[in-house]
């Protein structure tokens, strides 16, 4: 406790009087009195107005187009098909029509949803082996145990990438068609990189290593390891558009990985590229239709399928409960603060105890 | 602590001097040990009670769990860094408290004694002594072990010791060796002593020994009188030799220590109930999500089986529901986190730190600061409601000075004017050589008139210097030491000694003392000694001139019964100053004298001498004959006594009961004794309503005292709650609002106010007074109902009771403590005397029993050792008297006066944190862990966390752990100031009202509002929301980040809501805690951790995409907002509609209004005795306050000093040379009894315990003379021999002390006295009709007025109290 000190006289053991041990420390001792509360009060219900206001603005200027495709145009039949897993490996296309009519101006985003798909699940979540896909050659080869049972195929032989997220991937691929005034079909460029956080492209997913250039060097990258089950193609091939878009950093495989927190969720599949008429603005008016090539079985789950279409604004796509809830919020203050003052100014004791 | 123990004793056998013969027993040996572990089973052991902890094993039992991989839901780490670091910090702790431990048993241990092995004395270290053992004491040396004292320097054996660390008696006791072996003398001798004791097996009565000694072939019976205990202290004695009988833990005052308690705060007690409620709630959550999983998985899970299998061994969705129960276990533990527990130590130790570096608790004097030695009590100290204390030594410092006297009608003393500059203390050394240079008197005036030889003054120190059983030591020429077996007898003598009247010496028949430079000895005719009921001692000495005089000194109301008539004057002034003294707390001693012809002392003599040799009730013959001598005495004056109270006890005292703190004293001193130091630290007041006294010796009286007592409470309250128009009562109350104590009030204000005081309250003209409301008539009517205890809280009036230690042995019964608890809870005060250690924890513990409050025993002896332990917090004053009590104690700290800053400071301040911060604790884990819950409906019940593993694992011990802390150390609602200026603040935490279990369900709902918010608002706000870049918000570990970072923002905002003391540390550590938050996050989600182990940090980059997202920030204010208005709406309300009395205390200090004057420090008081007050009892207390009688020693010495068993052959022989000289008379008179004169010495050693006259001196036959022929004489020669006395009564002295008109009525009543003292003398012919006569006497005295207060008084102890009568003669 006390330092024994030099002296020893008859204080020699006095505690310090120090104002931290006598506990005298200066301090700031405030209180809630009407003059702070009340006027807090108000400010904040201003605040939280004023933003519900601006934000109710901006989101006023944002698109957003939901479609369900379950069952939707000729993809009835691709949904009948998909109810039995033999046909798995079946391809089946399908179309879904519908109009735009009011034009999405900015940057168009494209996702595809699902509902009732539980990535959530603890079990689901953890079925997976971050350092295989992060190219470790060890976990490549023997992927660590929480992927059980997508671990190892019925050879023996690894699969990469190993768990369940990775096998459950979403594989229904879509093609945005517009339908021009004129009859025109044309093709909505959209690009399919660019979707994923960074650190998940260039840290958290990395390709085993190989050598650059080399003959069929994604091939030997992943040798002696097997495709998950599910899939119709290794994790090398999953891109056959751009070479560089495959093996574990294959951005629809990252966007797949990136768990959503509930069982209806949507996610990026791709970016309108606006570098060509019509699509400078954005999307225009008119007749689009989307080709879909139907393989993701969501009858087993009871889930639906949808495809997203949305531009953005500084906050993100449209969102209307933030600036819903900010205008309530704020209302509701501005009314605790009314009865407050009343209450205040009626029955107040100003700190005074009744007592006396 | 496994070791086997020895089955129970039945009897003991030791053999002195025979280790072999001893050992065969396994008796315990002197060492003792109180630690708990040594270095190899530290671990072990200490695990093993750590795992005893409900709460260890539960989070052993999690880890356990955790380790399953179908249940886990969070990793190992989660749970085994918290348990590992409390497992660390607890195992720290203990073996530092161990340690210590360790030390101070080492130190015990190790003293040194000199045991008597094989014939010669060897240094021994305590522990190594052994039963049967002789071992040699010395002077002031620790009592070992519970020795059978064998022999000592002293003759006949005795053996002087002081008890003050056994049972907290300071004044000294005898101890005699049997006479065989007192004999035996040096160690020579000794060591071939082999006798043997056959005694009782170890126990914890102090007061009794019952033993056997068989020693060449006959039998010794052995009483407590022969040992000596461990503990005592061995004093006046140079040596002597002692068998061990018990050792170590046998030993009586190991035995008296009671066991160890655990003591546990009622926090502590909530706490883990709450727990317990909390692990229930955890439960049902567990159930209800174990029944969604069910559901969930039969419904949904069964169907997505394709995507995600079923786990092997689970093959149905009940199994997958028993599991993800124990999963969600796991997750939902955070509710009761294990940091709950260290935190709460890690703040009462902080706590117990700042008690203990307390500048303003630290007593320079001892050179001690106080000490929190437990650290686990302290928010208790902010709930006590009971305070127990010792008196001896903690409200009082032991020390007696002489502070007052009043001779012959003259007050001398300080007159203690608070103005003045405190006057000059007188210096005795230049008048007299002898004089005590330590003495302490201030008023001059006293030795002026010793200077000019005033005949009363002397007369008065002359009995001061003979009439007391002190003993002298005189070990160079001048330098005397006074043995005193009472520091008040010191007190008186050391007093006479300084004012010229020094005691020199004595043998069994002489006292010699130097008076005024000149050498003079008195025979000691008798010593008629001291007793509790006779409460006076006299002397009867003849000086050098052949007068006998019989000098007494005593409590007044006895002696003032026994004075001449013509006394009556003076004995009105005296009492009025003896009421004065009284009010100031002192302790008081009336002196008288008489003289005593030669065939009256002759006569008398025979008698007690007949008294002294009768074989039945000589106790009652020997008192009787003493009382037939102290009569017709002639009042010298008074004596005060100051019994000086330690510093600021009054105030301390009165601030505690402001405070509604009760204070009981529990005191093994006298009750007159404990009742005036109930006074003068004004525990008791003259505005009590009633005081009571119960000292009943049978069940059926103490049943009957408790129920009248508390009948009385009903009746005045009643009185006073009801009606009280008019009428005889209306009158009374007022009389008594006017005159708190009769007539000591009227007494001090003077004549002025006494004619005032007539004036308010005339007695009705011609009627006689008021009859007195009947005190209940002895046979109790059949018992009313009992009163319901709700009556019995709401008694209001003041109310205080005495207990004597045998009526609470009584009270303690089993069927009777419930009344007793009902009537002393109803008073104010509780003034227990005469307890032993047992009954002080006993009284304890029945308060602990029957009401649920928090008690406080406050000690500084071993005797109160066992109340320490008993009580709820045990306080120890140190520097004092030993160590025992702080030994045992929880706090000790040097004054009594600290105990308001310990409790009203820091108490309340450690009750006030431990609250906020248990509000806070159980608000911040709900909030955290309740997210779970909510995230379970849309996981599919999959026992998914919410929060990163890492977040979980840091919450509590990191992130919000250092700002509740620094709120639970350092918060103050109000500065200290204010706390002792407000007593009422401490109001709050007798009521429990800061954390009970209303304010825990507060709590926990506004944990869950947090929660329920802080889940849904960022699950509404981010299931649909994106990047401004397209990426969706809405992965998992996007909404895991905002989630947890609106959480520590709404729990570190709430915490600054909650921090009411905001210091630089409270800063740092709130803004530190955030800062680390966001540190942390981004350090375990940055790509270096990220690349080592891509496992474990999966969350790599979340927080820098996630907190750069306006809409998450967005998110988290909103959140926080919708957290946090509606608790500063309710707090607002709270503090503007009704706020407490702390709110007022800071807003006023806020506002820095003018300070008001103190809340409630001037309640109480003033409303004095409205309603009826029994006169009788009024009566009764003024007796009992002012008897007052300064002798705090018992009977008995009388006759060792007419014995001269206590007196060496040296000193005798000094005495006899240093009387030689002036005392040629005393040889005239021994010669002229020479055929009947024994030797002092040789008279001595047979003398039976009987008579305490000095055979010496006494004439041989005893004459015809009866008793009665003596008594006769008396007044007749009082007459002859006193005219200075007389006419100084005549004189219309100073009549300032006295109201003009009573002067005249009392002198008429002296004269009036005169016919029936002599009416008297052939009527009574028996003590009792003595007696009976006196009462005749009184009633010729005051009979116009005395009457019915007479009759009332019969029932109070006491006689009528001269002051109520003078008070009402006014």
């Amino acid at each position: 406790m006390a330092k024994e000190k030099a002296n020893s006289g008859p204080l020699a053991r006095r505690p310090d009087n120090s104002a931290f041990k006598q506990q005298r420390l200066p301090a700031w001792s405030p209180m809630l009195t009407a003059n702070t509360v009340l006027p807090f009060f108000y400010c904040m219900a201003v605040l939280c107005m004023l933003l519900g206001v601006w934000l109710l603005v901006t989101v006023q200027n944002t698109q957003e187009l939901k479609l369900d495709y379950t069952e939707a145009g000729t993809c009835n039949a691709c949904f009948a098909k998909r109810e039995n897993a033999s046909n798995a490996l079946q391809p089946c296309n399908c179309t879904v029509v519908f109009p735009i009519e009011k034009a999405f101006k900015g940057n168009v985003f494209f996702y595809y949803g699902l509902r009732n798909f539980h990535q959530n699940l603890r079990r689901y979540m953890d079925s997976r082996d971050d350092a295989q896909m992060v190219g470790r050659k060890k976990n490549l080869k023997s992927p660590s145990t929480y992927c059980e049972p997508f671990e190892k195929d019925e050879n023996g032989l690894p699969i990469a990438p190993c768990g369940a997220v990775a096998n459950s991937i979403f594989n229904d691929s879509f093609t945005l068609v517009y339908h021009g005034s004129k009859g025109s079909t044309i093709h909505v460029p959209l690009y399919r990189s660019g979707l994923t956080w960074y650190t998940d492209k260039n840290i958290k997913y990395r390709n085993p290593k190989f050598v650059v250039g080399a003959l069929q060097e994604y091939p030997n990258a992943f040798a002696g390891t097997a495709k998950p089950l599910y899939w119709h193609k290794p994790v090398y091939e999953l891109d056959p558009h751009n070479p560089d878009n495959n093996g574990f950093i294959n951005e629809d495989l990252i966007v797949w990985m990136r768990e959503a927190a509930f069982p209806n969720f949507k996610k990026l599949y791709g970016i309108l590229n606006r570098v060509s008429e019509p699509f400078t603005e954005g999307l225009p008016v008119g007749n689009y239709s989307i080709e879909i090539s139907y393989n993701f079985p969501v009858q087993y789950f009871r889930g639906r399928k949808e495809v997203v279409l949305t531009t953005v604004t500084w906050f993100g796509g449209q969102n209307h409960f933030l600036p819903i809830a900010y205008l309530v919020t704020g209302g509701l203050i501005l009314l605790l603060a009314v009865i407050l003052t009343v209450i205040w100014w009626k029955f107040g004791k100003d700190g005074k105890n009744m007592k006396e | 602590m496994f070791r086997k123990r020895p089955p129970p004793e039945e009897e003991r056998r030791v053999r002195a001097n025979d280790r072999e013969y001893n050992e065969k027993f396994q008796y315990a040996s002197n060492c003792i040990m109180t630690s708990k572990y040594n270095i190899i089973t530290f671990l072990p052991v200490n695990l093993f009670e750590q795992f005893q902890e409900v709460a260890n094993t539960y989070f052993l039992f999690l880890l356990i769990l955790q380790l399953i991989p179908q249940i886990s839901s969070l990793s190992w780490f989660t749970t085994i860094v918290p348990l590992a670091l409390v497992l660390s910090i607890t195992a720290v702790k203990d073996a530092t408290d161990d340690y210590f431990r360790h030390k101070s048993d080492n130190q015990v241990n190790n003293r040194q004694s000199q045991v008597l092995i094989r014939g010669s004395l060897q240094n021994e270290k305590w522990m190594n002594v052994r039963v049967g053992d002789i071992i040699k004491l010395e002077n002031n040396q620790f009592v070992a072990a519970d020795l059978l004292l064998l022999s000592s320097t002293e003759p006949h054996g005795l053996c002087y010791i002081e008890t003050a660390e056994l049972d907290g008696e300071t004044n000294m006791k005898v101890r005699q060796s049997v006479s065989v072996t007192s004999e035996l003398g040096d160690p020579n001798n000794l060591a071939t002593f082999d006798g043997e004791v056959v005694c009782e097996p170890p126990n914890n009565k102090l007061d009794r020994f019952c033993g056997t000694l068989y020693w060449r072939d006959s039998k010794y019976g052995l009483t407590n009188q022969n040992m000596l205990l461990r503990g005592c202290v061995l004093r006046n004695t140079e040596a002597c030799y002692g068998l061990v009988i018990f050792a170590g833990p046998d030993t009586k005052l190991m035995q008296n220590s009671g066991r160890t308690k655990f003591k546990r705060t009622s926090i502590d007690r909530l706490m883990n109930t709450l727990v317990l409620w909390i692990f229930g709630f955890l439960v049902c959550m567990g159930v209800i999500l174990a029944v969604g999983n069910a559901v969930w998985e039969r419904e949904v899970g069964s169907l997505f089986q394709s995507y995600l299998p079923w786990d092997p061994p689970v093959d149905n969705f009940l199994f997958s529901a028993f599991l993800s129960f124990w999963s969600y276990v796991i997750i939902l533990n955070t509710v009761v986190p294990i940091s709950l527990y260290v935190s709460v130590e890690v703040i009462r130790l902080g706590h117990s730190y700042f008690i203990n570096w307390d500048r303003q608790m630290f007593c320079s004097q001892f050179n001690t600061a106080a000490e929190a030695r437990t650290t686990t009590l302290n928010e208790e100290l902010g709930q006590v409601e009971y305070i127990f204390s010792d008196k001896t030594g903690t409200l009082t410092q032991n020390i007696m000075s002489f502070n007052k006297c009043s001779i012959n009608g003259q007050a001398y003393g300080e007159v203690t004017d608070p103005l003045e500059p405190p006057p000059k203390r007188l210096d005795f050394t230049p008048f007299n050589p002898l004089a005590d240079p330590d003495f302490c008197f201030y008023d001059d005036t006293l030795l002026e008139s010793v200077k000019v030889g005033d005949l009363h003054t002397h007369e008065f120190f002359r009995l001061l210097s003979l009439c007391h059983t002190v003993m002298s030591e005189e070990k160079s020429e001048g330098e005397l030491v006074y043995k005193a077996q009472s520091p008040d007898e010191g007190a008186l003598v050391t007093a006479a000694r300084n004012f010229g009247f020094v005691f020199r010496s004595r043998t069994p028949g002489t006292i010699t003392i130097t008076e005024m430079g000149r050498p003079v000895t008195y025979t000691l005719l008798a010593i008629l000694d001291f007793n509790n009921i006779r409460k006076r001692m006299s002397v009867i000495v003849r000086n050098p001139e052949g007068r006998i005089r019989l000098y007494c000194k005593g409590a007044d109301t006895l002696l003032f019964e026994r004075l001449h008539p013509c006394n009556q004057e003076l004995m009105n002034i005296t009492s009025d100053h003896l009421n004065e003294y009284a009010a100031d707390g002192l302790r008081t001693l009336a002196l008288a004298y008489r003289d005593l012809s030669e065939e009256e002392w002759e006569a008398w003599s025979e008698s007690h001498r007949c008294a002294g040799k009768a074989t039945d009730c000589r106790e009652d013959r020997l008192a009787a004959a003493y009382e037939q001598i102290e009569q017709d005495m002639m009042l010298l004056g008074a004596t005060a006594i100051e019994d000086k109270l330690q510093e600021g006890v009054p105030e301390t005292i009165a601030i505690l009961s402001l405070a509604n703190i009760k204070i009981w004293v529990l005191t093994g001193d006298k009750q007159e004794t404990a009742v005036n130091i109930g006074y003068s630290c004004k525990m008791l007041t003259d505005d009590m309503t009633e005081v009571f006294i119960i000292s009943g010796h049978t069940v059926q009286s103490v049943r009957q005292e408790l129920r009248r007592a508390r009948e009385r409470m009903i009746e005045v309250s009643r009185g006073r709650d009801g009606g009280k128009e008019g009428g005889v009562e209306g009158w009374e109350g007022a009389c008594y609002n006017g005159n708190g104590f009769g007539g000591g009030q009227a007494g001090a204000t003077g004549g002025g106010g006494g004619g005032e005081k007539q004036l308010q309250c005339p007695p009705p003209p011609g009627t006689p007074p008021p009859p007195p409301p009947p005190s209940p008539p002895p046979p109790l009517p059949p018992l009313p109902p009992q009163p319901p205890s709700t009556l019995m809280d709401n008694i209001s009036g003041e109310f205080a009771l005495v207990i004597n230690g045998h009526s609470l042995a009584h009270a303690l019964e089993a069927d009777m403590e419930a009344e007793f608890v009902l009537t002393a809870c109803a008073c104010k005060a509780v003034i227990c005397c005469r307890v032993t250690p047992l009954q002080k924890a006993l009284v304890v513990e029945l308060i602990k029993k029957h009401k649920k409050a928090v008690t406080l025993a406050i000690g500084d002896g071993a005797n109160d050792v066992s109340m320490i332990k008993s009580a709820h917090i045990g306080v120890g004053i140190s520097g004092q008297e030993g160590i025992q009590a702080v030994l045992a104690s929880d706090y000790s700290f040097s004054q009594f006066r600290f105990l308001q800053r310990l409790l009203l400071v820091h108490g309340r301040w450690s009750y006030l944190r431990m609250c906020r911060f248990l509000c806070y604790f159980f608000y911040k884990n709900f909030a955290f862990t309740m997210v779970h819950f909510w995230f379970g409906f849309f996981c599919g019940f999959s026992a998914q966390t919410v929060y990163d593993q890492y977040f979980i694992t840091l919450y509590n011990i990191v992130y919000t752990s250092l700002p509740v802390l620094a709120m639970g150390i350092f918060d103050q609602d109000v500065p200290e100031q204010r706390s002792l200026e407000y007593p009422k603040l401490y109001e709050p935490g007798q009521l429990n009202l800061l954390f009970n279990k209303r304010e825990f369900f507060i709590c926990i709902a506004q944990g869950i509002y947090t929660s329920v918010v802080l889940f849904f608002v960022p699950y509404a706000v981010l299931s649909d929301a994106t990047q401004s870049t397209g990426e969706p918000l809405a992965d998992y570990q996007t909404f895991a980040v905002t989630t947890a970072t609106a959480l520590v923002i709404v729990v570190s905002v709430q915490i600054a809501l909650d921090t009411g003391f905001w210091t630089v540390i409270n800063h740092v550590f709130v803004w530190g805690s955030l800062g680390c938050y966001f540190t942390i996050m981004f350090a375990m989600h940055s790509q270096t951790l990220f690349i080592i182990f891509p496992n474990q940090f999966h969350f790599v980059g979340s927080a820098q995409s996630t907190l750069l997202q306006p809409v998450v920030w967005l998110t988290i204010a909103l959140a926080t907002v919708i957290c946090i208005v509606p608790v500063l709406a309710f707090r607002f309300l709270k503090l503007d509609l009704k706020p407490q009395l702390s709110d007022t205390v800071r807003y006023t200090q806020l506002v820095r209004q003018k300070k008001r004057k103190p809340v409630g420090r001037s309640m109480g008081g003033v409303r004095g005795g409205v309603g009826s007050v029994s006169e009788g009892r009024l009566g009764a207390r003024g007796s009992s306050r002012r008897s007052g009688y300064a002798f705090a020693h018992q009977e008995g010495f009388g006759e060792l000093i007419t014995s001269g068993k206590n007196m060496r052959l040296s000193s005798l022989a000094l005495a006899t040379f240093a009387s030689r000289h002036s005392s040629s008379w005393i040889d005239t008179l021994r010669k002229k009894k020479h055929a009947h004169t024994h030797t002092p010495p040789s008279a001595s050693g047979e003398c039976s315990p009987a008579p305490s006259y000095v055979s010496g001196s006494v004439p041989p036959l005893s004459t015809s003379s009866s008793v009665l022929g003596g008594s006769q004489d008396t007044p007749v020669e009082e007459g002859t021999h006193t005219p200075p006395v007389q006419s100084a009564q005549v004189d219309p002295v100073p009549s300032t002390h006295t109201p003009p008109p009573s002067a005249p009525a009392s002198e008429a009543a002296c004269v009036d006295v005169v016919s029936p003292t002599s009416v008297r003398c052939p009527g009574g012919d028996s003590p009792g009709g003595w007696t009976l006569s006196l009462g005749m006497v009184q009633e010729a005295l005051f009979g116009w007025k005395g009457i019915a207060a007479r009759t009332s008084g019969s029932s109070s102890p006491g006689p009528p109290s001269v002051a109520k009568e003078t008070s009402n003669t006014e």
